[in-house]
C-alpha cells in the first residue's frame, strides 16, 4: 500500500511518500494511524490531533471509519487551504 | 475544463477560449484570487502551493461535474496555480458560463467554495518570520455548507 503525506503532515513525518504493509488488523483509516503511531516519533507528532487529519483513499475523500481493505493508495493532510 | 499548471493565466484569453465560435452563451461569470501581501496581519513575502497530483485533477473534475448537474451550465473552466507565487500574483480562475447570469453568479460561487474546502491544495506563506502552513478558515467550511442538499 502507497502512502502519501502532505504539507505539515509530511514535515512531520519526515517523508512525503512510502510503501508499506500494514498488520492484517488494520481495516479502517483510523486503525492504520494506530499503526502508523507506533513506527517513531514523527508520526507521533503527525497524528497527535485527529482533529486536524483528513485523508484520502485511493484519491477520494475518506474520513477515520473508511474501509482500506484493498485500497491502493491512502493520503494524509491539513484541511486544504487552496483557491 | 480543469487544469493545474505553474504557469500564469490571462483571464481575457481564457474566456475569449471558452465563448469562441458559441452563441449559445449569454452570461459568463469569472472569479480570480490573487496573492495579498498580507495575512492575518503580517507581511507575506512570498507564497508556495502544494497539491496531490492526481487527486486535484480528479476533484476539481468532481467538483465540475456536480456544478453541471445542479445548474444548466454550457460551460464552465477551472485553472489553479501552484509552486511558488509572489504578492500580486494569480492563484485561481473559475469561470462559469450560462444562458442567463443567475445560474452563472451561484455556479462559480459554488466552484470556489467547493474548490476551498474540497481541493487537494495547500498555502505555505513566507514572511519575515519562519515559514509557515495556512491555517483552513471556518468561513471557508461554512460558506461551503449553504450548499449541501
Amino acid at each position: 500500500m502507497k502512502l502519501l503525506y502532505f504539507a505539515w503532515v509530511k514535515q512531520k513525518t519526515g517523508t512525503g511518500e512510502e510503501d508499506v504493509m500494514p498488520p492484517a488488523g488494520a481495516g479502517n483509516v483510523h486503525e492504520l494511524i494506530a499503526w502508523l503511531k507506533t513506527r517513531g516519533e514523527g508520526y507521533e507528532a503527525a497524528f497527535a490531533d485527529l482533529g486536524v487529519i483528513r485523508c484520502a483513499v485511493d484519491q477520494e475523500h475518506g474520513d477515520l471509519d473508511t474501509p482500506i481493505a484493498g485500497a491502493s493508495e491512502v493520503a494524509f493532510f491539513p484541511p486544504v487551504t487552496g483557491g | 475544463m480543469i487544469r493545474v499548471q505553474t504557469d500564469d493565466f490571462d483571464i481575457g484569453a481564457e474566456v475569449a477560449a471558452l465563448t469562441e465560435g458559441r452563441t449559445d452563451i449569454g452570461a459568463i461569470v469569472t472569479f480570480s484570487g490573487l496573492v495579498r501581501d498580507a495575512s492575518g496581519g503580517e507581511r507575506v513575502a512570498s507564497m508556495e502551493l502544494e497539491h496531490y497530483p492526481g487527486m486535484t485533477e480528479k476533484e476539481l473534475a468532481r467538483i465540475e461535474t456536480e456544478a453541471h448537474e445542479r445548474w444548466p451550465l454550457q460551460a464552465t473552466l477551472i485553472v489553479h496555480r501552484v509552486g511558488r507565487l509572489a504578492p500580486g500574483d494569480n492563484i485561481v480562475l473559475v469561470a462559469a458560463a450560462s444562458a442567463h447570469r443567475e445560474a452563472a453568479f451561484e455556479a462559480a460561487s459554488f466552484l470556489m467554495d467547493y474548490l476551498k474546502t474540497r481541493a487537494p491544495f495547500w498555502k505555505r506563506e513566507e514572511g519575515q518570520g519562519e515559514a509557515h502552513w495556512v491555517d483552513a478558515r471556518e468561513s471557508d467550511d461554512k460558506a461551503a455548507t449553504r450548499w449541501k442538499r
